[in-house]
């Protein structure tokens, strides 16, 4: 939800990084990225378990 | 030490009269000073208003005077602040007043802001003000049946009110006996029925139960009064006879206008509560206007207020603060059928809510009423 509320925010171009401990954000914002047609440039997750999620806003 | 709230509601009065009777002597002596701004000579229990909405509350029952909630102690005025000075040390009032402080807490709260979503003012309803509660009433009393489109806009204040407005209109419904006149078309924003996972989980069985409709992944874009429709981000277009809204929300205008935070949100340390950036070290934040990515519930509001107050009054005693917030929220449910269930939950501990049962109900009608004990400090 704060991807959602960032990226309404955020100009065409810009690429956001959302961190979460959340599995199931692992999974959904990729999905929710395809959806609206934004472009999910990567995903990693670091020792502490935590998800890096690289979204960039495509329209 | 001057200690200055700028906020009456529950984030600004718990905290000021936790800080009263902590610092009773020093404010006393005149140690300390402890002076609350604020924009309304009334106190609202806003958590009403979804009662105000199904007709089981009226808005005066959840309104008290300001003045009548405080510790003596402290000095009130209902004078909202206009700009704010942090380079300065002070704020400066409606009535031009200037308030020097050592230490400032800001606790403003949030408001709907439906006009950032093109046609959702107009074609809407919803349970965020007592006018608009009142409204959604008389809506609700004068449907006959047909789709109820429930939809949700980021941020928002109170996480569950989505679920619960769905509840409640549904046993509204039942008890006109429109039940099988009427379909409930819930949508969320994210790919799941509530933010939080188990709440999530445990509400898809209550909606298999009652046969409302879910579409997740939906981000409203706009409302089409002419055709009846709302459609979405993600492309997609819902037809509706009634659309229940949860706007999305802003900080208070005032926030934005002094540029301490984008939207309204001031960047906030999610431990220590003060602002981030040069001036946090004399500058808290409180309650729904903080940015940080936890529920705008006034049970957050609440246990910050707690874990402020004890800081600034160590701070008058000791030098120095002691507590940290580690992100405690408590929200009950209302799941309809007069029964009620809890989210608890902090930074680390996600919420395991359980079953729903008619004690939980019970316990949220009376806190209803305890919400008065509590905000003056007695509970
Ligand atoms: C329908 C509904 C149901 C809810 N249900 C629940 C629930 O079940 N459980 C729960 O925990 N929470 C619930 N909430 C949320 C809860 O009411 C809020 O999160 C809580 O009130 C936030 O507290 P706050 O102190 O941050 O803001 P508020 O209580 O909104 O107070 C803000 C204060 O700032 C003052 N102010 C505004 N502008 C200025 C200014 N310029 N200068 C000085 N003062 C100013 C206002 O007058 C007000 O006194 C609900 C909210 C709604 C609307």
């Amino acid at each position: 939800m704060e991807l959602i509320t960032a990226m309404k925010r955020a100009a065409v171009g810009d690429t956001l990084e959302l961190l979460s401990s959340d599995q199931g954000s692992a999974k959904d914002v990729p999905e929710w990225v395809r959806k609206v047609g934004h472009e999910m440039e990567r995903t990693e997750q670091d020792d502490a378990k935590v998800w890096h999620l690289f979204v960039k806003k495509a329209k | 030490m001057r200690i200055v709230v700028v906020g009456g509601g529950m984030a600004g009065t718990i905290f000021a009269n936790n800080v009263a009777r902590r610092l009773t002597s020093e404010l006393r002596s005149g140690k300390a000073r402890l002076t609350m701004l604020t924009a309304s000579d009334k106190h609202i229990y806003q958590p009403g208003w979804l009662y105000v909405a199904l007709g089981r509350m009226t808005p005066d029952q959840l309104e008290r005077e300001q003045a009548s909630l405080l510790e003596p102690e402290i000095k009130l005025h209902v004078d909202p602040v206009k700009s704010f000075d942090l380079g300065a040390k002070h704020v400066v009032t409606a009535s031009g007043k200037v308030h020097e402080y050592d230490i400032l807490v800001i606790a403003t709260g949030s408001r709907p802001a439906a006009e950032d979503v093109p046609g959702l003012k107009e074609n809407s309803f919803h349970c965020y003000s007592a006018e608009d509660a009142l409204k959604l009433y008389d809506r609700l009393s004068a449907f006959n049946g047909g789709r109820i489109v429930v939809t949700v806009g980021l941020p928002h204040k109170c996480p569950m009110i989505p679920l619960e407005i769905t509840f409640t209109m549904h046993d509204y419904f039942r008890d006109r006996g429109l039940l099988d006149k009427t379909e409930f078309y819930y949508t969320y924003p994210i790919g799941r029925l509530h933010s939080l996972e188990n709440v999530a989980l445990w509400a898809n069985g209550e909606f298999a139960e009652r046969g409302i409709h879910q579409e997740t992944f939906f981000n409203m874009k706009e409302v089409d009064g002419s055709k009846a429709v709302v459609r979405s981000e993600e492309g997609s277009e819902i037809a509706y006879d009634l659309l229940v809204s949860v706007p999305p929300h802003r900080g208070q205008k005032v926030i934005e206008e002094n540029s301490l935070g984008a939207n309204g949100w001031i960047p906030t340390d999610r431990h220590s509560l003060h602002m981030q950036g040069d001036h946090g070290d004399s500058v808290i934040v409180l309650g729904d206007t903080t940015n940080l990515p936890i529920s705008k519930a006034g049970s957050t509001a609440h246990f910050e207020a707690e874990v402020a107050a004890e800081n600034v009054a160590t701070r008058v005693k000791i030098g120095r603060e002691v507590r940290s917030y580690d992100g405690k929220v408590f929200c009950f449910i209302e799941a309809g059928k007069d029964r009620a269930t809890y989210a608890m939950f902090n930074y680390q501990k996600p919420p395991q809510p359980r079953a729903p049962n008619a004690a939980m109900h019970a316990f949220k009608m009376a806190y209803n009423q305890l919400y008065w004990a509590s905000v003056r400090g007695l509970l």
